[in-house]
């Protein structure tokens, strides 16, 4: 080995601990990267290849009936490859062993062949057999989480008959790979059953023999969904048609596209933050070493060495510590990445998820943590290139030093000489320290950024939860019924109280602007159906006019007192004027609220109920639950305790390992800039600090100087991490609001204590690492040397 | 008996060794020295690089401890002095003068200066410290705008001034050339005649011994030989 060499890896040895500190900074960086593009290539591979081979479609479409023969005009329209039209109906299941209603979806299948647009990967049992009614193909999912399999049978409520279903398959739909009913955040894997049926055998159940109420469209290749959408709409309106949806607003669709573009966003974000940081401290740690071994250059140039040589060794030095540091930020994020797609098939339902790790990812993980680390050198190769070997061999002259601006503010006189110091220190090297504080601030914002969310939905659960919904069942009917029929409802065993509801499929128009959605129409007070504003303030309905969701209001671009055109999907279709008479900030869905007799006006109908919300004895559930399994009116039973059960197990298993890897990170950051602070004020001082020892300051005294500085950049980082923090938050915040669902920006102290708590825990534990090097200064070795 | 051994001593130095281990090598620094320091007397300490001057300052100034033998400084005993102990001695008893000054770079010398008066039990003004070392007028510059000498002065102007009862110096004019050695040197005697401050100067720089009442030549880590000036040399008269 030339003795050069070896100089690199003894003076690597030498400052073993930093560059241990600032490798965990870039391999920090470099997994967070590997982690979240290697995770984000795996799932994206995955859900194009599936999409692809099952042949998700472009376009969904929901009507109310038309005949097959639409399904011709549909295929004329300009940009439409493939028209798949099916049967979909709701209805409530009964499971073997499930007490509660379970909300069924049956959706039609040809018998002859594989469907046209979204194919099932069916992943057991067979297909349905042309001419038997009773046979299903079940979701994999709900089939696991029921104990259900193939050969077993469940019971649906078909248009008010108890029918018997046997499951011939289990399956999977690239329809469903987020299987979560419209309103809902979480999927309910036992509570949300997906079957698919024969065609035939559906029709017959629900008189759709000749029709269809459901259709598909794939594209062609540059063809426009937004006029595809708008033909297509024109053509069903006379069938009841609800209003078609492109691709990008299917709701699991929505859900795995939003997780994947945030898999991507933080992947290209956060690790710069990281590296960033980690080539300013490795900047800083190479300047310094520049400086104290000058002698020890200008030797080497006046041995003969070159120029470029001697900057070289440098450079050497900073990459070993990058190539250390992504290596094994390459191996922390593979094995996080392998983890993290495990999560993802509890949550996403794909035929087969594997985790990849593609060399591309690699690759340009080990380039960019080289070249922050390359970056970090630019300085120090700086200095050696100017450094002229004669002037280097004298000591360096002492520090420039001034007397800081705060002193001339006439302080000066109530500082002692040690807080002089500490404040001309930081002085001296402005650019440094701030950019140390901010280092250090980052640590505390990554922590508010990783937790703000688990504060955000709690707030989001409990409005929804505790304030909002105060019902412990909704039921909805099949068809709209008279109030006389929703009595029976009340009357059924269990049900404490009752309160109907209205909801009507409209089509909202303003200008250029439109939205499908549904008129809830709530009776006044409503009182297990709030409506709840950010404020958590109850808001009563206005007599008349629309109450409308701040996201749909922005959609549509109106404003309270602007006019709305309501065009009715559902009777007789009616088209109306309505004014917007206010705005609630809602987190959930794009919902538009009436006062229920409004609403029926506007239907010019009588009291037409969609569904009620029930409350219910808890003693009694289980005969309510036999009643309402045998009512033919109702068309799903959604039951709050199971919705919130499922949401909590699924939250509580994310919050612990997004809080122990955010914690671990921000921590990394945090002791990475404060160490490395703390030790190159060290060794820059050491000389003086070893004088002030002899000069017969104590231990405490001198610690002060060194860790007095430490403090003040610390005391400006907690702050300074809190706004970072809640600038980032509010930067998640803007990202993530869809029409689906807002989070709201909640920052609580509790996030902000445990951010500032980072912060001085790094602080502490350098304090303490640098406190102890302190104790061992070697005060006559100090004195002996200028350096 | 000289006038200065009259006053009894400072330091009372008995059988004091000290072994280095650098590595596997232990390396004696010191083998059995014994002297005694009188109040008010000007020593020199000369001898080779290596002869164990510094190590003998370094124990009597409290920066180091013996591996056997003795120091007592008045009625103290220094030999197994704590840790806090030794620093109060250090701050209230010794002012130390050092070859490259170990001025602290972000403070003025009027600051540096302070930093000791601030601790002292019983200081002069630091402005006057600085009067007697000749940088009155320098007062509020910062090391990086003077010359070493100035630098130095401005050193013992901060050894002074906590009013030590010694004033060890380790090669004072080890980086300085001779005007401003001179000068530096010249500061020290006055702070021994004026203050009576009892003087250690160490030095491998034979000429400077003339200047001293007593010098003690230390060659591998004992005491070779000891005597007396009969007449001390103004510095003006030193040649070197």
């Amino acid at each position: 080995m030339r003795a050069i060499t070896r100089k690199l890896f003894r003076d690597l040895f030498h400052i073993r601990s930093q560059a241990l500190a600032i490798a965990l900074v870039i391999g920090a960086g470099v997994a967070m990267y590997v982690l979240m593009l290697s995770t984000f290539a795996s799932l994206n591979l995955t859900q194009r290849t599936y999409y692809d081979r099952y042949h998700f479609a472009d376009v969904f479409a929901s009507l109310k009936r038309a005949p097959n023969r639409i399904a011709a005009d549909i295929a004329r329209i300009p940009g439409v490859a493939i028209v798949d039209t099916r049967v979909v109906v709701d209805v409530t299941l009964d499971v073997p062993g499930v007490r509660a209603p379970v909300t069924g979806r049956l959706t039609s299948v040809p018998e002859e062949h594989r469907p046209l647009l979204d194919d099932l990967a069916l992943v057991t049992g067979r297909w349905i057999e042309p001419g038997r009614l009773d046979e299903v193909i079940a979701n994999q999912k709900f089939a696991d989480a029921n104990h259900l399999a193939v050969g077993d049978t469940i019971a649906a409520v078909i248009n008010g008959r108890r029918r018997d279903l046997r499951i011939v398959g289990l399956a999977l739909s690239p329809e469903y790979v987020y299987a979560v009913r419209p309103g809902e955040l979480v999927g309910d894997e036992s509570g949300f059953g997906i079957l698919w049926m024969g065609r035939r055998a559906l029709s017959n159940a629900f008189q759709m023999e000749g029709g269809f109420n459901d259709v598909t469209l794939s594209l062609m290749p540059g063809a426009s969904p937004e006029e595809v959408i708008g033909r297509l709409d024109r053509l069903l309106e006379p069938y009841g048609g609800l209003g078609a949806i492109p691709r990008a607003r299917q709701l699991s669709n929505f859900f795995l596209q939003s997780e994947l573009d945030s898999l991507n966003g933080i992947g290209r974000v956060v690790p710069v933050i990281f590296l960033a940081v980690a080539a300013f401290l490795l900047h800083i740690v190479l300047s310094r070493i520049v400086s104290i071994q000058r002698q020890e250059i200008a030797a080497l140039k006046a041995l003969g060495y070159g120029n470029w040589e001697v900057a070289w060794h440098y450079v050497e030095l900073s990459l070993l510590v990058g190539a250390a540091g992504s290596l094994a930020g390459v191996a922390a994020g593979a094995w996080m990445g392998r983890g993290m797609t495990q999560i993802y098939t509890q949550f996403f339902q794909f035929p087969l998820l594997e985790y990849q790790l593609p060399a591309r990812v690699v690759v340009e993980a080990l380039l960019i943590g080289g070249a922050a680390a390359a970056l970090s050198a630019l300085d120090a190769v700086r200095r050696v290139l100017q450094l002229p070997p004669a002037e280097a061999m004298r000591p360096e002259p002492p520090a420039t030093y001034r007397v800081s601006l705060l002193e001339r503010t006439g302080l000066r006189r109530w500082l002692s000489q040690p807080s002089r110091i500490v404040i001309r220190n930081i002085q001296r090297h402005p650019g440094r320290s701030l950019l140390s504080m901010i280092g250090m601030a980052f640590g505390g914002a990554i922590l508010i950024v990783g937790l703000f969310t688990i504060d955000s939905f709690g707030v989001m659960m409990n409005v929804q939860y505790n304030v909002a919904q105060l019902y412990t069942a909704m039921i909805t009917f099949v068809e709209p019924v008279s109030a006389s029929a929703a009595q029976e409802i009340e009357r059924l065993p269990g049900v404490v109280q009752a309160e109907d509801f209205r909801s009507v499929p409209v089509k909202l128009v303003a200008g250029h602007w439109s939205r499908h959605v549904a008129i809830t129409g709530l009776p006044v007070p409503s009182r297990l159906d709030r409506i709840i504003d950010a404020a958590q303030k109850v808001v009563t309905l206005p007599p008349d006019g629309l109450v409308l969701s701040h996201k749909l209001a922005s959609v549509l671009h109106v404003k309270p007192g602007d006019r709305v055109t309501v065009d009715v999907l559902e009777g007789a279709r009616p088209r109306r004027q309505v004014v917007v008479s206010a705005l609630v900030d809602e987190y959930i869905g794009m919902n538009a609220y009436m006062q229920a007799g409004a609403l029926h006006r506007l239907m010019s109908e009588g009291d037409s109920l969609s569904g009620a919300f029930l409350l219910i004895d808890p003693l009694r559930l289980n005969r309510l639950y036999a009643s309402l399994k045998a009512t033919p009116k109702v068309a799903g039973v959604t039951l709050k305790a199971a919705e919130r059960e499922n949401y909590e197990k699924t939250l509580l298993q994310s919050i612990g390992i997004t809080r122990t890897v955010t914690i671990v990170f921000a921590l990394i950051i945090a002791f990475g800039v404060v160490y490395n602070t703390a030790r190159i004020g060290l060794s820059e001082r050491a000389r003086e600090l070893g004088t002030l020892r002899v000069i017969g300051f104590s231990r405490a005294e001198v610690s002060y100087i060194l860790l007095g500085e430490l403090t003040i950049i610390t005391l400006v980082a907690v702050p300074l991490s809190l706004l970072i923090g809640y600038g980032l938050a509010a930067g998640v915040v803007h990202v993530y609001d869809t029409e689906v669902y807002r989070i709201p920006l909640i920052v609580t102290a509790r996030t902000c204590l445990e951010a500032a708590g980072t912060t001085i825990v790094a602080t502490l534990i350098s304090g303490w690492l640098v406190r102890r090097r302190l104790s061992r200064l070697d005060m006559i070795a100090v004195l002996k040397t200028r350096e | 008996m000289t006038p200065a051994a009259a006053r009894g001593a400072v330091f009372r130095i008995r059988g004091l060794s000290k072994v280095y281990h650098m590595g596997e090598v232990e390396v004696s620094a010191l083998r059995g020295v014994d002297l005694d320091i009188y109040d008010g007397e000007f020593l020199v300490l000369l001898g080779h690089s290596g002869s164990g001057k510094s190590t003998l300052l370094n124990i009597i100034g409290g920066l180091d401890t013996a591996t056997t033998g003795s120091v007592a400084y008045r009625d103290h005993d220094l030999t197994h002095a704590s840790d806090a102990a030794l620093t109060l001695f250090r701050r209230h008893h010794v002012g130390f003068v050092f070859q490259f000054y170990n001025l602290i770079p972000s403070l003025t010398a009027l600051e540096n200066v302070e930093l000791v008066t601030e601790i002292a039990e019983h200081p002069m003004g630091a402005a006057d410290a600085l009067r007697l070392v000749g940088l009155a007028d320098r007062i509020d510059h910062f090391p990086a705008q003077m010359s070493g000498g100035e630098q130095q002065r401005v050193a013992i102007a901060r050894a002074i001034a906590k009013r030590p009862e010694v004033l060890l110096c380790d090669e004072p004019t080890g980086a300085l050339d001779i005007t401003t050695g001179s000068t530096v040197l010249g500061a020290i005697a006055r702070v021994n005649e004026e203050l009576r401050t009892t003087v250690v100067v160490i030095t491998h720089n034979a000429a400077i011994a003339e200047m001293a009442d007593r010098v003690v030549t230390l060659s591998d880590g004992r005491i070779a030989s000891e005597h007396r000036n009969a007449v001390r040399q103004s510095v003006e008269n030193i040649k070197w």
